[in-house]
């Protein structure tokens, strides 16, 4: 298959040598290759940590078959190139939903293993990897190997959060979540400051499952962090048809924007208009789940609006006590570089058993800033510093540059990772922070 | 209720335009060559909702036992009325033109092969006075061009085939759909590289539905290369033979 479509979701850095092989039968024996291997997903992560320089990546979406579903315990067996949204498309009409969801619906079930997505009940559900009650682990010796909680218990908390690395997942065994209907009911509530965003989150953790803000990164001083909390919890059953909602709008971003399209005048308007846009301090009604978890899926390619040169995330955890946070969005205020897709969001005490995995208890940002060369990895040096101080961490999934320092800071137990990485499989962001050991 | 015989399974399109099927709570039954892929095409299709699905593991290019398959798929589903033929091989045209036992295997699979199934079944259809026929020829059948005119040359005759059995059963009510595929993104072109006009397999399978359910005649598929072909067909020989094509 034809490279040049296997780019990471921020399209940076740009790789060229890179061979793709597909895989289309959960039988079949790893295909032969040159140089190193990594699982390929829909390329959804934002950096390098999807991308093999120099090696081969196995593209997974020719795995999309279902191997089972219980109706009565909601336990689905599947094959690892099944997208979210097949999943959705599947279970939603059978009362059953994701037992946790990332912000868009198009990963693969082996990417979000892979890197133990969280999503907006984190609080509540902990990480995806939480819901993974068993998968099949292809190695490049041949090996197949059944992995639980139980058994090749290493290797499954090594794969869950293992980037790809530990093997080929197969096939995956994921409990899901009974629901009543496709509906939310959901509430947004504006908030001044930073104080008052985490006084509505602690009130709001207990009596909702879904829980995310929004923030102005421009806005300063008294204002600093204001934005607007969403939460939400599934609807109870509704009595009679269901409410008619549409969501059907599908548009596509035809070509790459300008670079510079994305810049601090385009942002202000934008954040202006999104922090007022409801009158009131707080809206609530009824939704269906897709614009709820998924607003940015109606626009298909959305990563052109940030030009040919690309764009990267952000996204950190710091703990909720230190004054961390306030610093990291001072620095990102002043800066005036960030874009306004920004979210803010607490993690909970759920354990995850991936051995690298992101989620810790703590506030996590995430947000997008334009390429704009030097100025940019500058900026986030300084964030990387503030981070570090707090004892936080960086996300690999959203990552195309964090210092190898920075990595094991972040991942305490990567030495022990490590051990049961395939020896034939790597990844660009792999070699890049274990460089210099 | 549908009950549909999918032969060639295995192929991307026919698994896409099966899951359909399975979602509709049609019967089907698969045949290809190898067990353990139609096994897993199988288990999918019932999880998707397919009250039955049988598997029938079969060389196509053995044709003297299309009779006893179909018969076999009769048996098994109590009955037939849809049938998908699918399989096919988009072979190297390089090594036809040095190679003629190589490019006889290749009219063998592409058209032979789907020709012998669709008269067999055309006459049990015939007989029984009801069903339809999906045959999965290529836009590659309506005009020869040197990049690949062996595989173009059997699409062709299955083209015109398939013509004629549809003119045949029309008196009967009778479906004979010809499907005209222009570029899919599927394994059968892991190998070229992926322009504008590739379109997914999903998307050809559920014009491949449409059309079957409709008792439609010719399909291109998407749509849009019904106006590209149709260019293609009206430039004058003498121009055409000169394009790199």
């Amino acid at each position: 298959m034809h490279p040049d479509r296997f780019e990471s979701w921020g399209r940076f850095p740009r790789v060229c040598k890179q061979e793709v092989r597909s895989l289309r039968w959960r039988g079949d024996p790893l295909p032969a290759a040159e140089g190193t291997l990594l699982p390929f997903g829909l390329g959804r992560s934002y950096g390098d940590s999807c991308l093999n320089e120099g090696g081969t990546l196995l593209s997974t979406t020719g795995l999309d078959r279902l191997i089972s579903f219980d109706h009565t315990t909601g336990v689905i067996r599947l094959e690892a190139g099944v997208t979210l949204a097949d999943v959705l498309r599947f279970a939603v009409p059978r009362g059953w939903f994701l037992p946790v969801t990332p912000g868009t619906k198009f990963v693969t079930v082996g990417g979000a293993i892979a890197n133990d997505v969280h999503g907006k009940n984190h609080h509540a559900d902990g990480t995806f990897g939480r819901h993974v009650r068993a998968f099949e682990l292809l190695r490049s010796d041949g090996s197949r190997l059944l992995c639980t909680r139980e058994e090749n218990a290493a290797l499954y908390r090594a794969t869950i959060g293992g980037l790809g690395l530990t093997g080929v997942i197969t096939w995956a065994e994921i409990q899901l979540r009974p629901i009543h209907n496709p509906l939310i009911e959901a509430e947004n509530v504006r908030f001044r400051n930073l104080d008052e965003f985490y006084e509505i989150n602690a009130a709001s953790e207990r009596d909702y499952r879904y829980t995310v803000a929004w923030v102005d990164v421009l806005a300063r001083g008294k204002n600093l962090g204001r934005g607007i909390y969403t939460r939400g919890n599934h609807a109870a059953p509704v009595t009679g048809d269901l409410p008619k909602l549409r969501w059907t709008s599908k548009i596509t971003v035809p070509l790459d924007a300008p670079s510079g399209s994305i810049n601090p005048l385009t942002v202000r308007l934008f954040n202006f208009a999104y922090y007022r846009r409801q009158l009131r301090r707080v809206r609530a009604g009824l939704m269906p789940y897709e614009p709820f978890f998924y607003p940015l899926d109606a626009v298909a390619k959305w990563n052109r609006v940030y030009g040919r040169r690309g764009f990267f995330q952000y996204q950190c955890v710091v703990p909720k006590e230190t004054e961390a946070m306030r610093a990291i969005l001072e620095t990102i205020a002043a800066s005036e570089e960030a874009s306004p897709l920004v979210v803010l969001k607490t993690f909970g005490s759920l354990p995850s058993p991936g051995m690298l995995s992101f989620p810790r208890e703590g506030v996590t940002l995430a947000l997008d800033f334009p390429n704009r060369g030097e100025r940019t990895f500058r900026l986030f040096e300084r964030l990387d510093e503030l981070v570090r101080e707090a004892g936080g961490a960086l996300y690999p999934a959203k990552d195309a540059r964090m210092p190898p320092e920075m990595f094991r800071l972040s991942f305490p137990n990567w030495e022990e990772f490590a051990r049961h990485v395939d020896p034939r499989f790597s990844s660009s962001f792999w070699r890049r922070v274990t460089t210099g050991i | 209720m549908r009950r549909v015989l999918i032969l060639g399974a295995t192929s991307a399109i026919a698994e896409e335009t099966a899951r359909i099927f399975a979602s509709k709570g049609d019967r089907i039954c698969l045949v290809g060559r190898r067990a353990d892929r139609l096994e897993a095409i199988a288990t999918d299709l019932k999880v998707r909702g397919a009250p039955q699905v049988e598997t029938l593991v079969a060389d196509l290019n053995e044709m003297e036992r299309h009779e006893a398959l179909l018969d076999e798929a009769t048996e098994k589903l109590g009955g037939l009325d849809t049938a998908l033929i699918a399989h096919g091989t988009l072979g190297d045209q390089a090594r036809s033109q040095t190679d003629w036992a190589y490019a006889e295997r290749e009219i063998r699979t592409n058209f032979l092969s789907a020709a012998s199934l669709l008269g067999a079944l055309a006459n049990r259809f015939e007989a029984q006075r009801r069903g339809a026929i999906a045959v999965i020829s290529s836009v590659a059948g309506d005009r020869g061009r040197q990049s690949n005119y062996v595989y173009g040359a059997a699409k062709a005759g299955l083209t015109a085939f398939t013509s004629g059995v549809r003119n045949r059963l029309a008196p009967l009510g009778i479906t004979v759909v010809t499907v005209k595929p222009g570029f899919v993104d599927t394994p059968m072109t892991a190998h070229v590289p992926k322009g504008p006009l590739f379109a997914k397999p999903d998307v050809v399978a559920r014009g491949i539905h449409r059309a079957i359910v409709r008792g439609r005649n010719v399909v291109y598929l998407p749509w849009f290369w019904w106006g590209i072909m149709t260019i293609v067909k009206l430039v004058p020989e003498a121009i055409f033979k000169r394009l790199r094509l």
